[in-house]
């Protein structure tokens, strides 16, 4: 019965990708020019799984991850270079799909954050040293 | 029976706890003036027998709670080994196909256990404080004892009103839906508790800061009694962190080790308002300074703790930690936040201003160094506090943006790089006053070794990028200057502190060497292949020797057999594995990794193609393990320390007894 099972299993392999359409070669495979690979996956990091629970579609099994990162790597391999191609992908699916907010009104407050968090430390800080004489 | 007798436990503790509050605020109230070190007017009257009578009922109180919590637990662990299917909790995430190991973790496994233990840590926490501390004055610990109820009151509240544990489950079910695959792995059972028991010290900390509020009574013996529990905090969150990457690492088969998730930022929090704090404390300790600051951070590292705990817990964010959650919970748990948090920060508010003002420094000091390490540190947190609540703060204002690693990378990794930089100087640095000058001379070493090694990894592989080869390069020149505190000393009379001191930076800097390798050496091979097809992927080559079934208690998978060569080398053999749970049914994979004195070779057994070729993904990852080696040295530093404050404390009483004779 076990082995039944098993066997099924092995011939349902297939089936564990979530659709019967074939997915395209780049989701899986590597660009040849080894560059163009590493512009490819840097910015394929900092893209967002949109239907994944806050993965990167670098690093994601799911079937909609797998068309992003076959999408990327088209589109870098025809030349275009990664600011181009994230800001297509922030056109089509907003700003939420990429890791690394662009600058708006609505991030602003996020980026200027750390600036403004050093000035208040480093007041708070200095209160705790000696004044210097003269 | 068993069930309704852990209920039955759990409702005792809560009633202990409350005893323990009342006893705790009535004694304090009525010994005003009476008691030792209590504030107030004099006031001698028959109060002062009555309070000392109440007074000497909260550390009994403080036992019977720890243990009927404890039972409680034990009793809830009892019903999963069982496999109980009439507890809905049991029938909801065990089954009784399960290994035992991940039957009993499975009591914790899940929103209402994890809750249950959260309580029992709080509430075995403040019986050992009731056991074992005899240093502080009797209402600061009174003081003390009473917050700690208070917090366990809101968390039996919680359990007892929106998440029993023991409900049951009528008519019971036939068999249980199992527990999360991705869960169950050795690793992951006992991850949660060890961050537990770092959360629930914070909150010991949190208790003594509370207790010294009351009493006005922030100085250098209150600092050394908060030590040992900021430190061993420190030690469990460093371990849970650690252990918690190596199980996302090899788990999630992406050979990602850190991901900036919000659950993971969760547990980061804390530790970097521990660091800091454990930093202060040192210096209210030595130097009678940082009084404000020192109870401010215990404040806010309790927070960060119930922070995470609720990000976790509310269902907020989605992830394979935020078990099932309904909003109720979610609304209770942000009640216990506001009350908590809020009651601190108002009882800071209105009392700090009477805390007397500590010593200041000089610029150019230990304690200097240790402001700059308290000042780098909060920034960072803030930092990620930010970034982790913007998108949640932001969709709510309704607009949708995500926050990653692009952002915590590039706002963090600069001013992490100045906080490594501050704490290879710091050790070396003279408590009071120290010369530029000299400092400069003893730095000669390790900044001559930094710029070595980055000279070194510039030549050899100038593709590393900058931030890497700043990484190597630094952690060198830390390595040296971590360890030159030893130089020339007489390492017997050497306090066991220092060296853990020595140790946890030293794994600072092994860790960082690991994280800057990892990205910078890091060789990754996407392939499909047929059986007998060779890949190359960095020094190795990688036959597809074929595949063939597998089976465990409650899964089945399709494992495949790689042979690995490097060089003439003996071949080893890894056998990654696509894995199938029938309960609930799922399917992972499940990665086979090769770990070499150098580094690991990760194997991922993917889909097949239509064309019967199987994808595979490997990568060679140079010195990736060093990472965690760090994090277990970090961990070892602090346990040495904690181990080593101890003994001298013990070692010390005179001095102890003749400080409070002279505060009394």
């Amino acid at each position: 019965m076990r082995m039944l099972a098993l066997a099924l299993l092995f011939a349902a392999a297939p089936a564990f990708a979530q659709s019967n359409v074939p997915q395209a070669e780049l989701a899986w495979k590597q660009l040849p020019d080894p560059a163009r690979e590493a512009e490819a996956r840097a910015l394929m990091e900092e893209l967002r799984c949109l239907v994944c629970q806050g993965q990167s579609i670098a690093d994601s099994d799911a079937e909609m991850a797998g068309d992003m990162r076959a999408l990327v790597r088209e589109r870098i391999a025809a030349g275009e270079d990664a600011g181009t191609v994230r800001a297509w992908l922030i056109e089509r699916y907003g700003d939420y799909v990429s890791y690394d907010p662009p600058i708006s009104s609505a991030s602003a407050p996020l980026w200027i954050a750390p600036l403004v968090l050093l000035l208040v430390g480093a007041v708070i800080a200095a209160r705790s040293f000696r004044r210097r004489r003269g | 029976m068993i069930a309704e007798a852990g209920l039955a436990a759990l409702w005792l503790a809560a009633a202990m706890a409350l005893m323990q509050l009342v006893l705790a605020a009535l004694g304090l109230r009525m010994g005003r003036g009476v008691l030792p070190d209590a504030p107030g007017s004099d006031r001698a009257d028959g109060a002062g027998e009555t309070a000392a009578q109440l007074i000497a009922g909260v550390r009994p109180v403080a036992i019977v709670q720890g243990v009927l919590a404890a039972l409680s637990f034990v009793l809830l662990i009892w019903v999963f080994v069982v496999s109980d299917m009439s507890v809905q909790l049991v029938a909801a995430n065990s089954h009784s196909a399960k290994p035992m190991v991940y039957k009993i973790a499975g009591a914790w496994g899940n929103h209402e256990g994890s809750m249950l233990l959260w309580v029992t840590v709080l509430a075995l926490a403040g019986g050992a404080i009731a056991v074992l501390e005899k240093r502080l004055n009797v209402a600061t610990l009174v003081a003390t004892l009473g917050a700690q109820a208070a917090i366990a009151l809101g968390f039996y509240a919680f359990l007892l009103f929106s998440s029993n544990p023991f409900t049951r489950l009528d008519p019971p079910a036939a068999e249980g839906q199992g527990l999360n695959p991705l869960l169950q792995d050795p690793g992951l059972a006992f991850h949660p508790p060890t961050l537990y028991f770092g959360y629930v010290g914070l909150s010991v900390a949190f208790s003594f800061a509370v207790g010294a509020l009351v009493t006005r009574d922030v100085g250098p013996a209150f600092a050394r009694a908060m030590r040992p529990w900021v430190l061993a905090a420190w030690v469990f969150l460093t371990i849970g962190i650690t252990a918690g990457s190596y199980w996302a690492y090899y788990e999630l088969g992406w050979g990602g080790w850190w991901f900036w998730d919000p659950v993971e930022n969760a547990s980061l929090m804390p530790w970097l308002a521990a660091t800091a704090l454990l930093h202060s404390v040192t210096v209210l300790a030595t130097r009678d300074g940082l009084r404000a600051w020192t109870i401010m951070l215990a404040v806010v590292a309790f927070s960060m703790s119930m922070i995470g705990t609720f990000l976790v817990r509310s269902g907020i964010l989605t992830s394979v930690h935020a078990f099932a959650v309904d909003p109720t919970r979610g609304s209770f748990i942000l009640a216990l936040l506001i009350l908590y948090i809020g009651g601190a920060l108002l009882l800071f508010g209105l009392r700090i201003g009477l805390v007397k003002q500590g010593s200041t420094f000089e610029l150019v000091s230990r304690e200097g160094g240790l402001v700059l390490n308290n000042l780098l540190l909060s920034v960072i947190l803030g930092i990620v506090l930010i970034g982790t609540l913007y998108p949640i703060v932001a969709q709510a204002m309704g607009t949708q943006l995500s926050v990653g690693p692009p952002f915590f990378n590039k706002t963090t990794a600069p001013i992490a790089l100045a906080l490594f930089a501050a704490m290879a100087a710091g050790p070396l640095v003279r408590w009071r006053r120290d010369n530029a000058q000299a400092l400069l001379g003893r730095l000669t070493v390790p900044i001559a070794v930094a710029a070595l090694a980055m000279a070194a990894v510039f030549v050899f592989a100038p593709d590393a990028g900058v931030l890497p080869i700043l990484g190597l390069g630094l952690s060198f020149g830390i390595a040296v200057a971590s360890v030159a505190p030893l130089w020339k000393r007489d390492l017997r009379r050497t306090p066991l502190f220092t060296f853990g001191m020595v140790t946890a930076h030293l794994g600072i800097a092994v860790s960082m060497a690991g994280m800057a390798s990892e990205s910078a050496f890091t060789v990754e091979r996407l392939v499909a292949v047929r059986p007998g097809q060779i890949t190359q992927v960095g020094p190795f080559s990688v036959r597809f020797d074929g595949l063939r079934p597998a089976v465990g208690a409650n899964w089945s998978a399709i494992e495949a057999r790689l042979t690995v060569t490097r060089g003439d080398g003996a071949p080893l053999v890894l056998r990654p594995q696509s894995r199938f749970f029938s309960a609930p049914s799922t399917v992972t994979s499940e990665a086979a990794i090769a770990t070499l004195f150098d580094g690991q070779l990760y194997t991922v057994l993917g889909a097949s193609d239509e064309g019967g070729r199987w994808q595979l993904r490997l990568w060679w990852k140079p010195w990736v393990t060093l990472i965690w080696f760090g994090g277990g040295l970090i961990a070892l530093g602090g346990a040495l320390s904690l181990v080593g404050r101890v003994r001298r404390e013990r070692r010390q009483p005179a001095a102890r007894e003749a400080w409070q004779t002279a505060a009394a």
